[in-house]
């Protein structure tokens, strides 16, 4: 069994169409913890002790987040500015995160051709992803394959949300029962409802 | 009465023309009442005025001012001082006095008439330096600490003096000071405790008289004060002040200590004591008129018969006398490393004789030391070099200073010292205020008027003083004019208002930051001339209104930003109705004050019915996700 924390951030949680719909089914998810980031912290007085805390308990640590200006929300890179200090998450002496798991559950409103070097967003969605996977590399911590939805905009009529958040629902339980398959997960570019890597049955 | 109502008439008048016509020619203020003085002196003479007695009265100016001076001097910069004054004052009356008397007995002089004329020149005038030093601002630097280390030394050289001088007697004289000493010598009259006590007693009394000055000092004051205060009258603050400085002086004379002294060592006391500047504010204007009173009569003084009979002598003797002082006191400079512009305020602001060497002069004629006539003439020389201080000072402000000036500059932008701040009001808003500013490292003057409320912040270390913030003088008090910023967090409103006017208009380089009561404060106090306005409940309110969002399950980020939008629209519309305000007239009459009212309560309905756009909320704008269109749009 491994120790699952989910972190939701969505400054626009009620504009949302897919985020809310996971966060409120990470939220009631038994034994994973669930943080809405700017619910708990509003006013963005984040309290670094509370989260390193948070961070040591943990084995896996999940944001769940939508793309903005191919970046997280402005509150997860406060998040990370205050809690990922030198000497506990980097440094000579800073190796609590090491052996950990950082790992992203990302809408994007475009879709998957946008994100190639022919589509009008120019790069693969990895490239915008890979300030926070550097990050998890100096924290020597492992980075398995981001959960992504592309065309999130259009998931409520395409009915991709249900499909999107049942995997979801999939991919916490097996995160926290050990059926996720992480070795093939880091192998993978992306991970998404489709092509969830689970352990086969022993 | 009427003569001393016409004599009051006569001096005030001359004062109040001359001064504000030397202050503008850049005189200063001592030259204007010594001008005023000679000015008034034929005046004097016809209405057979005693100017001598009513400069010994005057006198009482110098002691509160020591008074006030040791108001600003901690102990503790007392005791780092005391090198400079044993040493650097010591020095200088030693050397003076030596000089002095060595050149009076090559001119023919006895030996004992010239030490007594050396002791009386040695002396500079406490007066017209500090009065001088504090108008321009330089008593903090390093040659007006050096000066006024000098000129303490001096006053407390007075007393043994005093006490040496009849020893120098000439038998000669003496014979003849028997029949002339009834005039003069009202001293012997007076009151002492120790007159008939043999040494060690009367050391033993003076002793006891310092103790209880400082122990008074520091134990009575404050129930004094306090016991004061319950009255609620201004002006009983006022007469215990004066009550304190007389007191001292008067339990001084009795033990034959310097008055001015022991005025010093009391206000030594009590400069930390949040009385301070209340004690300040009370006396400076005594001491302002009575010095002003003093240099008057200084002026007045001038026998201009005896200085154009004599007139080569007693102008050779007054240029010999700055030339020797000043020559010892550059001198003394370089040995104690006062160096720049500080060197020559010292040694040009020194150069003279003082109002001591009037007192001592009258006492060694008395004393059968010095002859009467050439004692005259050295009055004449000790006036004259006292007329001339105020041009040595102008001498220094226009050509010394401006040349030290340009060098100065560039190093003092690195210390920049930190401007003060006032916070006007103590209590549940200005604390939180002052507890901040504290905390961030700022040195805060705090101003109140509830003793009790003070006692327990200086218990805890705060700077608080006792007083009414709405008065100018206790303003200056609390370094007004150097303050950066002035919080005002009192309670009546009128006043906040008023004392906004004041400091908006008077001092527009501090910084306002003040607490209104509600909306219809915040436009008063706008017309007053702040900017920084804050409603007392506005934030408190807007808490309570988010909390309340947020217990109607809005998510917390949603309700902060609500009241964000909320806050931000509110404020933009207070201001804009504050610009509208017009004291002068009742708002319901102003037109386009209620036409801009009635706007915002348009916008209010509108919201109310579900309008959210009706306040241009910011709200809705952030973070709302594009359309499937914007996508299909950049596909193309």
């Amino acid at each position: 069994m491994s120790r699952l924390i989910v972190y939701y951030a969505h400054p626009g949680h009620k504009h949302s169409h897919v985020n809310r719909v996971m966060a409120r089914m990470a939220a009631g998810a038994n034994e994973i913890t669930y943080v809405d980031l700017y619910r708990e912290y509003p006013r963005f007085e984040i309290d670094v002790k509370v989260e390193q805390q948070r961070l040591l308990a943990h084995d896996v640590i999940l944001f769940q987040f939508p793309l903005f200006w191919y970046s997280t929300p402005s509150i997860i890179k406060e998040w990370q500015d205050l809690v990922l200090e030198h000497g506990f998450a980097y440094g000579a002496n800073g190796k609590e995160l090491a052996g950990k798991r950082l790992m992203l559950a990302v809408t994007a409103a475009a879709p998957a051709e946008a994100y190639t070097h022919q589509g009008f967003q120019h790069y693969p969605i990895r490239t915008f992803l890979t300030p926070l996977e550097q990050t998890a590399s100096l924290c020597n911590m492992r980075f398995p394959a981001p959960y992504v939805l592309y065309s999130s905009l259009g998931s409520p009529a395409s009915g991709l949300v249900e499909t999107h958040v049942a995997a979801y629902r999939q991919l916490l339980e097996a995160i926290r029962d050990d059926r996720y398959d992480f070795d093939a997960a880091e192998k993978m570019d992306i991970v998404d409802f489709d092509t969830l890597p689970m352990k086969t049955e022993a | 009465m009427d003569s001393f109502l016409l004599l009051a008439f006569l001096f005030l008048i001359a004062g109040v023309i001359a001064v504000p016509i030397a202050s503008r020619l850049g005189l200063g203020s001592v030259l204007g009442y010594l001008l005023a003085g000679i000015a008034i002196s034929p005046i004097l003479h016809q209405l057979h005025v005693d100017i001598v007695s009513i400069q010994h009265f005057a006198e009482f100016g110098v002691v509160m001012m020591l008074f006030l001076v040791g108001l600003e001097l901690e102990p503790r910069m007392l005791w780092s001082m005391r090198h400079k004054l044993v040493g650097l004052g010591g020095l200088q009356v030693t050397l003076t006095a030596g000089a002095i008397m060595g050149i009076a007995m090559l001119l023919g002089h006895p030996w004992s008439v010239a030490l007594a004329v050396g002791l009386v020149l040695s002396l500079s005038s406490t007066a017209i330096v500090l009065q001088t030093l504090n108008e321009k601002g330089l008593m903090k630097s390093d040659g007006g600490q050096s000066s006024f280390s000098v000129l303490l030394f001096q006053d407390i050289a007075v007393i043994p003096m005093l006490a040496f001088i009849p020893l120098l007697a000439l038998p000669e004289i003496a014979d003849l000071a028997v029949q002339a000493t009834d005039a003069g010598t009202s001293d012997h009259g007076t009151l002492s405790l120790v007159d008939r006590l043999n040494d060690w007693q009367s050391a033993l009394v003076t002793a006891a008289a310092i103790g209880l000055v400082v122990v008074g000092g520091n134990y009575l004051t404050r129930p004094v004060f306090r016991f004061i205060a319950m009255a609620r009258l201004r002006e009983l603050f006022t007469a215990f002040a004066l009550l304190l400085v007389i007191g001292i002086a008067l339990l001084m004379t009795v033990v034959g200590l310097s008055p001015a002294l022991g005025t010093f060592l009391a206000g030594v006391v009590l400069a930390n004591s949040e009385y301070r500047h209340e004690l300040e504010s009370d006396i400076a204007p005594f001491k302002g008129l009575l010095l002003g009173l003093f240099f008057i009569t200084v002026g007045a003084a001038i026998r201009f018969d005896l200085l154009f009979e004599n007139l080569g002598s007693v102008v050779a003797m007054t240029a010999g006398l700055i030339g020797l002082k000043a020559a010892v006191l550059y001198v003394l400079s370089r040995v104690f490393g006062i160096s720049g512009s500080d060197r020559w305020l010292f040694t040009l602001g020194l150069a003279q004789a003082g109002e001591f060497g009037f007192v001592l002069l009258s006492f060694t004629v008395a004393s059968s030391v010095i002859p009467r006539a050439f004692a005259d003439q050295l009055m004449l020389v000790v006036t004259l070099s006292m007329l001339l201080t105020p041009l040595l000072f102008i001498v220094y402000d226009k050509i010394i200073a401006p040349r030290f000036t340009e060098t100065q500059a560039e190093e003092s932008d690195e210390i920049d010292e930190q401007g003060s701040v006032i916070v006007a009001g103590h209590g549940r808003f200005g604390g939180i205020v002052n507890l901040m500013l504290l905390s961030a490292g700022f040195k805060t003057v705090v101003l109140d008027y509830q003793s009790e409320q003070l006692e327990r912040l200086r218990a805890y270390g705060v700077k608080a003083y006792f007083g009414d913030a709405m008065r100018p003088d206790l303003l200056h008090a609390a370094g007004i004019e150097d303050a950066k910023l002035m919080v005002i967090a009192i309670d009546e409103r009128e006043r906040a208002t008023e004392l906004v006017r004041y400091v908006a208009e008077n001092h527009p380089q501090v910084y306002i930051v003040v607490r209104a009561m509600d909306r219809h404060h915040v436009y008063e106090l706008w017309n007053a001339g702040a900017r920084d306005i804050i409603r007392e409940t506005f934030d408190s309110s807007l808490r309570a209104g988010r909390s309340a969002l947020e217990a109607l399950g809005i998510h917390p980020y949603d309700a902060e930003r609500q009241v964000r939008g909320f806050m931000v629209n509110d404020r933009k519309h207070m201001y804009e109705l504050a610009a509208l305000f017009d004291p002068d007239v009742p708002s319901h009459e102003n037109a386009e004050f209620v036409a801009e009212t009635k706007k915002f309560l348009k916008r209010y309905e509108q919201a109310m019915q579900g309008n959210s756009a009706a306040f241009g909320s910011r709200l809705d704008r952030g973070w709302m996700p594009p359309t499937l269109d914007d996508v299909e749009a950049e596909q193309k």
